[in-house]
C-alpha cells in the first residue's frame, strides 16, 4: 500500500490539489441548486471567464492588484448574469431558466472565443505559487500545497457563515422552503444574490490556483471542469457543502490516478486517459441510480 | 369539420410537394456551388435531430441533452459500414490499426444502421437514466454523450472506430446514385428526401394514440400514470425513437461533411440544437423546421460578414473578426430566451387554416378602424 503510494505520490499529489480546485467550483454549485434548484451552467464559464480576466489584467498591472481586481469582477459577472438572466424567469418553469443557463455559458465561451480570437492564453506564474517544492521524492508547484489547506480555510469560514450569521440563517431558510421563507419577510433575491456572490468568488478563488497549475486558459476550458464539478456537487449531495468539498476530492483524486494509469487495473498503460473525463459521469450514473441523494443529501423529493 | 381537415391535408401535401419541386429546379438551374445548397442541406439534417430532440424535450416532456452522442454513433455507424472493403485495407484511413470489419454495405444500409445502432445504445442508457427527473436526465445524458465520445475515441477500439483519427473515403453524398442507374442522384433532394421521410415519420408518432401518451406524461405524470399509461415504457420508446432519427441525422451529417471525428461532437453541439429547438418553440415541429433553415443561414450565410471584415456595407476589420458572427448570435439567442421564451410558434403549428383566420382578423380590424376613422 505504502508502496503503491510513493509510485504514484505525484497523482495523488496533483489529485488532491485538482480536487481542492474543483471543491472551490463545487460549492457555488450546490449552493445555487440548493436555492434555486437550478444547474448553473454558466458557472464554469465564469471560473473561463475569471482565468481570462487574470490574463488580462496582469499584463497590465502588478500581480498583487491584479489578483483582487479578478476577485471583485468575477463577483460582479456573477451577480450580473444572476439579475440579467436568472431573475426574469423567477416565476418561469424550471426548464426555461436551465435553458436561459445554457444560453449564457454559450454566450461566454463565445464571447471569450471572440476577444481572445480562440487562442490558448499563457496564464501569468504568481510568483509564490508557481515555485517548484519536493516533497518525498516529486517535484510539484507551491500551489499543490497551498490549495487544500486554504479549501478548508475558506470552506470552514463558509461553514461559520452560513450557520451564524442573519443571511446565512436567511439561506438555510431559503433553501429549505422558498415560498414560506418568503412569507416571513425575508428578502428572496438578495439571499441570491448574495448566494451568488459567495459561488463566484470561490470560483475566482479556485481559477487562480487551477490556472496557475495548468498554464494556460482556453474559451472552452470552463465546460469540462465545470461540468466534474456539478458531478461532485452531486456526489456529495447537492446542497451540502462538506458533501461538494469530499465528492471534488474524491473525483479530483481518481481522475489524476487514472490519467497516470501506470499499471492499476494490469490493462492499457496510456488508454485509460480518454476515459479521465467519461470516469466522472459514469460515477455520476453510478450515485443517481444507487443512492440519488449522494452521500451526505438530505433526503430530496424530487430526484429520482 | 372532417371535410374541412381532409383540404387541410391535402393543402399540407400540396406545399411539401411544391418545397421539394422548388429545391429540385434550384439544383438544376442555380450552380452548385452556390452558398444556397450548403444552407438546405445542412438545414435538412439539422431539422431532423431538432425535430428528434423535440420528440424528447417537447412531446414527451423528458429534459434529454444526449443528442451529440447518438448522433456521434450514427455518423461513426454509417461512416464504418459503408466504407468500401479496399480502402479499409490500405493504409489511408485505418493508419495505425488494421481494421476489424472487413465487409462495406450501401448507403441505405448504412443509414439504416446508422439509427439502428444509436438506438440500441439508447435503449441501453434510457433503463437507468429515465427514472430520473428533470434537472438530473439532463445532467445524466450530458454524461452519457461524454463516455460515449471517450469510447469513441479510445485506442483499444482503434481497429473498429480508428480511434481519436479522421474517417473518411466512405460513401458520401457524391456517391448517391438513381437506383439501377449510374446517374448520380442531385444531393440536395436527397438530403431533404432522408430528412423529410423521417420527419413525416415522428409527425405521424406524435400524431398517434402513443404521441397523445407521450404528450399526457408531459402534461402530468401522476395522471398520465392513473390513466393506465406506463410511463416507463413510454418514456423509453419516445428515447429509443428519438435517438434512432438523432442517429440517422449523424449519419447524414457524416454524407455532407465528407469526414467526421468524434471530437467534433462536444456538448456544445448538443446546446446548439437545444437552442434551435428554443427558437423554434418547445413542442412545434414547424418551429423546429424554420429554426432550423434560419439558424444555419444566418449562421453560413446571412451574417458571414460579420466574421470576414464587411457587413452590410459597413468596414470595421478590427470589430468584425473571426468569431463576432457568433458573439452576436449567442446575444440574440439570449434575447429571444429572455423575452420570447415561446420561441417563433409557441406549441402550436403552422396551418393554413391559421393564416387564413389571422389573415381575416388582421382584414377585419383593419376595416373597423376604417369605419370608426
Amino acid at each position: 500500500m505504502l508502496d503503491f503510494l510513493h509510485a504514484n505520490l505525484s497523482y495523488f499529489l496533483s489529485g488532491i490539489s485538482v480536487g481542492g480546485q474543483y471543491a472551490l467550483i463545487a460549492i457555488g454549485y450546490t449552493m445555487v441548486y440548493g436555492i434555486l434548484r437550478l444547474i448553473n451552467f454558466a458557472h464554469g464559464d465564469v471560473f473561463m471567464v475569471a482565468g481570462l480576466m487574470m490574463v488580462y489584467l496582469s499584463t497590465a498591472l502588478p500581480v498583487t492588484i491584479a489578483i483582487p481586481l479578478v476577485l471583485i469582477m468575477t463577483v460582479v459577472l456573477g451577480f450580473v448574469i444572476e439579475r440579467a438572466a436568472y431573475k426574469p424567469l423567477r416565476t418561469a418553469p424550471r426548464m426555461s431558466v436551465m435553458i436561459s443557463a445554457i444560453g449564457i455559458s454559450y454566450l461566454l465561451q463565445n464571447a471569450a472565443l471572440y476577444f481572445t480570437g480562440g487562442l490558448a492564453k499563457v496564464y501569468p506564474a504568481i510568483p509564490w505559487l508557481s515555485q517548484s517544492v519536493t516533497i518525498w521524492g516529486s517535484t510539484t508547484k507551491m500551489v499543490t500545497i497551498v490549495t487544500p489547506i486554504l479549501t478548508i480555510v475558506l470552506v470552514v469560514l463558509l461553514t461559520l457563515l452560513i450557520k451564524y450569521t442573519k443571511v446565512g440563517m436567511a439561506m438555510r431558510a431559503v433553501s429549505k422552503d422558498f415560498e414560506t421563507s418568503r412569507l416571513m419577510g425575508i428578502r428572496i433575491n438578495s439571499v441570491i444574490s448574495v448566494t451568488f456572490v459567495i459561488g463566484s468568488f470561490l470560483a475566482a478563488v479556485g481559477s487562480i490556483l487551477y490556472f496557475t497549475n495548468y498554464a494556460s486558459v482556453t474559451p472552452i476550458s470552463g465546460g469540462m471542469p465545470g461540468l466534474k464539478c456539478f458531478v461532485a456537487a452531486v456526489f456529495g449531495g447537492i446542497g451540502s457543502i462538506p458533501g461538494a468539498v469530499i465528492g471534488a476530492f474524491i473525483i479530483g483524486i481518481a481522475e489524476n490516478i487514472i490519467k497516470g494509469g501506470t499499471s492499476i487495473f494490469g490493462f492499457g498503460g496510456s488508454g485509460w486517459t480518454t476515459f479521465s473525463d467519461a470516469f466522472t459521469f459514469a460515477l455520476l450514473i453510478i450515485i443517481l441510480v444507487v443512492k440519488p441523494t449522494g452521500l451526505f443529501g438530505e433526503k430530496a423529493t424530487d430526484k429520482a | 369539420m372532417k371535410q374541412k381537415s381532409k383540404a387541410e391535408l391535402w393543402i399540407a401535401f400540396a406545399a411539401i410537394a411544391l418545397i421539394y419541386v422548388a429545391v429540385t429546379v434550384l439544383e438544376q438551374t442555380v450552380d452548385s456551388n452556390h452558398i444556397i445548397f450548403t444552407v438546405l442541406k445542412k438545414g435538412a439534417i439539422y431539422s431532423l435531430v431538432a425535430v428528434s430532440m423535440n420528440l424528447l424535450n417537447g412531446f414527451t416532456g423528458l429534459f434529454s441533452l444526449g443528442q451529440a452522442g447518438f448522433m456521434l454513433i450514427g455518423a461513426y455507424t454509417y461512416s464504418i459500414f459503408t466504407m468500401p472493403t479496399e480502402v479499409k485495407l490500405t493504409e489511408s484511413v485505418y493508419k495505425y490499426y488494421e481494421a476489424a470489419i472487413k465487409f462495406d454495405t450501401g448507403i441505405f444500409v448504412g443509414l439504416i444502421c446508422a439509427g439502428l445502432a444509436a438506438a440500441l445504445f439508447a435503449a441501453l442508457i434510457g433503463l437507468p437514466v429515465l427514472r430520473l427527473k428533470s434537472d438530473y436526465l439532463a445532467i445524466a445524458t450530458i454524461g452519457f454523450a461524454e463516455i460515449i465520445r471517450a469510447i469513441f475515441q479510445w485506442d483499444v477500439l482503434g481497429p473498429v472506430t480508428n480511434g481519436a483519427n479522421v474517417m473518411r473515403n466512405y460513401l458520401d453524398l457524391t456517391d448517391v446514385k438513381i437506383p439501377f442507374t449510374d446517374i448520380a442522384f442531385p444531393p440536395t433532394l436527397y438530403v431533404f428526401l432522408a430528412s423529410g421521410v423521417c420527419i413525416g415519420l415522428i409527425v405521424l408518432l406524435i400524431n398517434s394514440s402513443y404521441g397523445r401518451a407521450f404528450k399526457a406524461i408531459r402534461d402530468d405524470e401522476v395522471a398520465a400514470e392513473a390513466m393506465g399509461i406506463n410511463l416507463f415504457k413510454h418514456k423509453e420508446m419516445s428515447f429509443i425513437i428519438s435517438s434512432f432519427f438523432a442517429g440517422v441525422s449523424g449519419a447524414l451529417l457524416a454524407m455532407y461533411q465528407y469526414t467526421v471525428q468524434a471530437a467534433q461532437f462536444k456538448s456544445a453541439m448538443t446546446y446548439e440544437i437545444l437552442l434551435i429547438v428554443v427558437i423554434g418553440g418547445i413542442g412545434s415541429v414547424s418551429g423546429s423546421l424554420i429554426a432550423s433553415f434560419l439558424y444555419i443561414a444566418a449562421s453560413e450565410w446571412w451574417l458571414r460578414g460579420l466574421d470576414m471584415g464587411k457587413f452590410l456595407g459597413i468596414e470595421a476589420p478590427n470589430l468584425f473578426r473571426s468569431g463576432f458572427r457568433r458573439f452576436v448570435f449567442s446575444i440574440i439567442i439570449m434575447m429571444i430566451v429572455l423575452f420570447f421564451s415561446k420561441g417563433l410558434m409557441g406549441d402550436k403549428e403552422i396551418s393554413f387554416a391559421g393564416l387564413v383566420r389571422r389573415f381575416n382578423k388582421r382584414a377585419k380590424t383593419a376595416k373597423g378602424g376604417g369605419i370608426d376613422g
